[in-house]
Order: C-alpha cells, then sequence, then structure tokens
C-alpha cells in the first residue's frame, strides 16, 4: 500500500432529479437565451425608470407624438401628451410583469392546494371540490372582472385577484389528476406504513412529486396571466392613468395606429417578446422534466 | 427481558371487500402469536391473502376493505383504533418492509429525508440527531459510506442497496414487529441470501419478531420457526418450519414443496399444482382447495374443513378432511 492509493469509495453528493433536469435545460439554447432576454427584460423595468432623465408622466412641451429620437432622450418617440414612451413602456412593464408574477402565484397556490387535496381524499370530498372548479369554470370571467372592477374601483390587487380568480381552476384539475396517480405509488403507502399522518403525506411525499408537472404548466399560465391583464387594461379596467400597463400603451397606441405607429409598437413588442421567451422557457422546462429523459 | 408475552396476537382476523360483484372474502378466520424474536412465515400463491392479512393489521386496506377480528398488541387492539393512535404505533412498535424497493421511496426526497421523518415523528428527534441515528441504521445495514450515501436519492442506489435502506428505515425505531411483504421477490437470488442474512442478524441483536410474506419457500426455510400456509384467504396448515418441510400434513403443502425446483432432480418437466387459484368472488363452499386437490373427495366441496391440531399435543394445525394416514396411502397407491 501506498499513500497514492486514495479510498476508492469517493462517492459523489447525492444528485437529486431536479439537478439533472437543471442539467437538460441547460443545454437548451433557447430555453437558456429565454432566460437572459426576459431577465434583461425585467431588469431594464425595475431600474430602466430610475436611470432615465424622464419621468413616466411628465410632458415635453416640445415634443408631442415626436417619433424615436435621441433629442431628450425619447428612443422609443413620445405620446400625442409628449411623455416619454421608453420610460412608459419600462413602467407599463413592471405592472404587467408584477401582476403577471402575483396572479400566478395565487392561482398556482391555490390550484396545488386545492388539486392535491381533492385528489389524495378521494370519494366526496373529491366530488365536491371538483364541482366548485366545474361551476367556477362556468362563470363568464370578464363579466365578473368588469363587475368586481365598477364595484370596488380601479386597484392593482383587485386586477390580481380578478385574475387569479379563474387562473387557478386549470392547475387543480391538472394537479388533481397527477395526485391520483401518485396516490397509488407504493411510497405513500409506505408513508402511511410509518404514521405519517395524512397533511404530512400529501404535503411532503406527493407535492414534491407534483412539482415536475406544475412548473412545467405554470410556465403557460404567466403568459396566460400576462394576457389576461392586457385584456383588462385593454378594456379599460387595468390601472388608473396616468400609470400604465402595456395592455394600456397598446390600447393607447392602436387608437393612433395610422400616424404614430411606434406608439403601439414598442409596447406590442416588449410584450410579444416576453410571452414568446415565457413559452420557450415553458418548453425547456417541459423538455427537462419529461421523465422519459430519465 | 426474556417474557414469553406475545408480542402480536392476531384473533380471528377476517378481510372483506365490497365490490361491485358483490363482497369478496378476502381473507378468513386468521389466527396467530407471535412472540419476541419469533418468525412467522406467510407463504401463499399470489391472491391468497397473505398480504391482505398484513395490510389490515397496519389499518392499510383499500378504501373499500373491512377487517374483523383482534390485532392485539401487548393486548390493545389495533383494529379501529383512530388513525392518530395507529399512527403512533406504525413505524414506531410496529414496522413494515414492502416488496418493491423501487417504489416504495419517493423518488423526489433524498434518503435522509424520508429516515429523519421516522424519527422526527416518533422520537421528536431535531434534524441532527435524526441524522446521526439514520446513519448509525445505515451502517448497521452495511451500506458502505453511509455518512455520505445518506445524501443520496433513491434512484441512485441498486435494488438491493434500497432495500437495505428500507429495512435501516424500519428499524429505526427499533420495532417489536417486523412486517416484511415480500422483502426479496424483487432482488436477484445472490442479493436475496444477503438481505435474509441480514435480517436473520437484525433479528438476534435486537429481538425483533419478524412475519415474513413470501412465495419462497426458500426464505422460508432460512429464516422461519413457524409458517403459515394460505389459499383462498383460509390458513391451510399452521406447522413449524421442520415440520412443514418434512412433514407436511396438507395436500396444498405438500404441492408446493414437490413444485420446488430441485437441482439434484435432474433434467426433467416441472412439476407444478394443475389449475388455477380460485376466483375470490366465487369461493366454493368447501375448501377453497378442492377444485385442484388430488385427494378431493364429496365432503370437501361440500363444507369446509376445520383448522385443527393434527394431534392434541402437536404444534401443527390443519384444514383437511382427509387424515395424514389417508393422503400417505393414497401417496403410496400413486393417486
Amino acid at each position: 500500500m501506498t499513500a497514492a492509493a486514495a479510498p476508492i469509495d469517493t462517492a459523489p453528493a447525492g444528485r437529486s432529479p431536479w439537478r439533472d433536469a437543471r442539467q437538460r435545460f441547460l443545454r437548451n439554447r433557447a430555453a437558456v437565451g429565454s432566460v437572459v432576454v426576459l431577465t434583461l427584460i425585467a431588469l431594464a423595468c425595475v431600474f430602466g425608470p430610475m436611470l432615465l432623465p424622464n419621468a413616466f408622466d411628465s410632458v415635453d412641451w416640445n415634443l408631442m407624438s415626436a417619433p424615436p429620437t435621441r433629442a431628450g432622450w425619447h428612443l422609443f418617440g413620445t405620446d400625442e401628451l409628449g411623455r416619454d414612451l421608453l420610460v412608459r413602456t419600462l413602467i407599463g412593464g413592471r405592472i404587467s410583469l408584477l401582476v403577471g408574477v402575483l396572479a400566478t402565484l395565487v392561482s398556482v397556490t391555490i390550484g396545488v392546494v386545492w388539486g392535491a387535496v381533492a385528489g389524495f381524499a378521494g370519494g366526496r370530498v373529491d366530488s365536491a371540490m371538483m364541482r366548485v372548479v366545474d361551476m367556477a369554470y362556468a362563470v363568464p370571467y370578464l363579466l365578473i372582472a368588469i363587475l368586481v372592477v365598477t364595484v370596488f374601483g380601479r386597484d392593482i390587487l383587485l386586477v390580481v385577484a380578478a385574475i387569479a380568480s379563474f387562473s387557478w381552476l386549470d392547475m387543480a384539475r391538472v394537479v388533481r389528476g397527477q395526485t391520483l396517480s401518485i396516490k397509488s405509488r407504493e411510497f405513500v403507502e409506505a408513508a402511511r406504513a410509518i404514521g405519517v399522518p395524512t397533511w404530512r403525506i400529501i404535503f411532503q411525499h406527493v407535492v414534491p412529486n407534483l412539482l415536475g408537472v406544475v412548473v412545467i404548466y405554470t410556465s403557460i399560465v404567466v403568459p396566460g396571466v400576462i394576457l389576461s391583464e392586457s385584456v383588462l387594461s385593454f378594456l379599460g379596467l387595468g390601472v388608473q392613468e396616468p400609470m400604465t400597463s402595456w395592455g394600456v400603451l397598446i390600447h393607447d397606441g392602436a387608437a393612433v395606429m395610422a400616424a404614430t405607429p411606434w406608439m403601439i409598437l414598442f409596447p406590442a413588442a416588449a410584450l410579444s417578446i416576453t410571452l414568446y421567451c415565457a413559452n420557450f422557457i415553458g418548453d425547456g422546462l417541459r423538455d427537462a422534466l419529461d421523465p422519459k429523459e430519465r | 427481558m426474556a417474557d414469553n408475552t406475545p408480542v402480536l396476537e392476531v384473533r380471528d382476523l377476517s378481510v372483506q371487500f365490497r365490490t361491485n360483484d358483490g363482497p369478496v372474502y378476502a381473507v378468513n378466520h386468521v389466527d396467530f402469536t407471535l412472540g419476541r424474536g419469533q418468525t412467522l412465515g406467510i407463504v401463499g400463491e399470489s391472491g391468497s391473502g397473505k398480504s391482505q392479512t398484513m395490510l389490515a393489521m397496519m389499518g392499510l386496506l383499500a378504501r373499500n376493505g373491512a377487517a374483523t377480528g383482534q390485532v392485539l398488541h401487548h393486548g390493545r387492539n389495533l383494529l379501529g383504533l383512530p388513525a392518530a393512535e395507529l399512527n403512533a404505533v406504525r413505524g414506531d412498535r410496529i414496522a413494515m418492509i414492502f416488496q418493491d424497493p423501487m417504489t416504495s421511496l419517493n423518488p423526489y426526497l433524498s434518503v435522509e429525508r424520508q429516515m429523519t421523518e421516522v424519527l422526527e415523528l416518533h422520537r421528536g428527534l431535531g434534524r441532527r440527531e435524526a441524522r446521526a441515528r439514520a446513519i448509525r441504521a445505515l451502517d448497521a445495514v452495511k451500506i458502505p459510506d453511509a455518512k455520505r450515501r445518506i445524501d443520496f436519492y433513491p434512484h441512485e442506489f441498486s435494488g438491493g442497496m434500497r432495500q437495505r435502506v428500507m429495512i435501516a428505515m424500519a428499524l429505526l425505531c427499533e420495532p417489536e414487529v417486523l412486517i416484511a411483504d415480500e422483502p426479496t421477490t424483487a432482488l436477484d437470488a445472490t442479493v436475496q441470501a444477503q438481505i435474509t442474512q441480514l435480517l436473520r442478524e437484525l433479528q438476534r441483536d435486537h429481538g425483533t419478531a419478524i412475519v415474513m410474506i413470501t412465495h419462497d419457500l426458500g426464505v422460508v426455510a432460512g429464516l422461519c420457526d413457524d409458517v403459515m400456509v394460505m389459499y383462498g384467504g383460509r390458513v391451510m396448515e399452521h406447522a413449524p418450519a421442520d415440520d412443514i418441510f418434512h412433514r407436511p400434513t396438507h395436500p396444498y403443502t405438500r404441492g408446493l414443496l414437490a413444485a420446488l425446483p430441485r437441482l439434484d432432480a435432474g433434467a426433467g418437466a416441472l412439476v407444478s399444482i394443475p389449475g388455477n387459484p380460485p376466483n375470490m368472488n366465487a369461493l366454493p363452499p368447501g375448501c377453497p382447495f378442492s377444485a385442484r386437490c388430488r385427494f378431493v373427495e364429496d365432503r370437501c366441496v361440500a363444507t369446509m374443513p376445520l383448522l385443527q391440531h393434527l394431534a392434541p399435543t402437536s404444534p401443527t394445525l390443519r384444514a383437511c378432511h382427509r387424515s395424514v394416514a389417508e393422503l400417505d396411502a393414497m401417496e403410496a397407491a400413486g393417486v
């Protein structure tokens, strides 16, 4: 035995299924590129308005409806009131992304808990809980959103609540279906045999197994939610002037599209790029978490 | 500690399932007692009710199943106990090892998380202390480099290693009873021997009583004190392991033993018991084995033989209308 005989037993640290998925994701160029672009957009929305000389609600009396110009840093041009479109697009992005993230978080949380409990409990509890979902499906959500906004006034949290109130339904269904199949797996029975209480089986043992599906589905929900915010804003139910969002900007720009196309072009491009990125990331996640790849 | 009071006593345990085709009597009138450090083997074909017997004891029956009778753990009946009280016993005093180590570990949780959970639940240990105990348990089942491997995820272990992890997990709280539901069936032959050996050592060290469900008679021979042979949800024969192998008294047990492939028997057809296991929806009124029994007579089909002692002093229990002498004579005559 020489000193060079190092111990053979140098097992690597535990590789979680998540780590494998991350490696597969990182090999997907479109998805990684989308993450970079989306991060840049988010950073620009958060910090851009602080760095640029114009305020989102200040009027430049010399330049109204001006096309993109370097004069006065109006790189995206100005709107018909002489407000800087670049800053307004970034500010609008803050609102759209914030609503997107918040509404997604709320709807994913409700959907996962609802679906997992219904699926795991089974029987009558399951039936009752899923009938609630069916009924909620039947409600026309725009009508509810319009009603809520007219009654309680315009508030960004209300917009979030209105969007979340219908977008959790699909998640609940998907999660329930997945829970049904996980419930019959042997490790759940093993957990029961160890004496793990039911709620703990659901949240400690079943939910981690759901996360693959949830992550993939979330990536579908995010663009849907951002789009819904745009729809609500487009209909005049979103944020209050002079605050703005991408949907509002597109709405305003659409009215004067023939004369001043940049007013719709830039916000629409920002929204489209964001949605594209979200979809690419979703694709990447789906491939990365696909069980067949294991 | 050498007391003879049984750790586990099962009295008249029956299990039935409500199905669309009417009730299915999966287990009928099973009795046994298990002392400290004893091993009981439960043998039978698929569908003979051996697994359901154990699931019923653990309160793990499917939703449409119901168990009657008594499962006494130190005199306390486990059947019908509220879930919270049952949870305090399961995994702590009575632990279970499942058939397929590939599927009974949660793929998304590290082995450390799954093992410490047991100790947190039953012993109220903190994470660090629980981890130390879990590492010792993995050492005990001879997993090399347990300190590092405990952070692995199930998919990084081989089948035999996972079964060791399952055994380590079952033994964490030093249970009095270990129920092993075909623990070696999913493993290859060399690993089977290692696992059997491991169970034997652990039993010797901790005095754990083991209920071993299996259809592998080799495992029974290696490990069990007593053997219970089940068929069609009923106990056919219940005897010390030696007697089962050397002096089987029931036609079904004899059939099972004859069906064992033997290396020294030379090339020849494998022996089997003709026919198929019974349809549990439509059991005959008599002995469930009567349809396949070579020694069948009219009363076998009509009435169920009672499980009785072979002789007043004999430990062997058998359920057959024919006496052993009759069977021997008929066998000699070449039936």
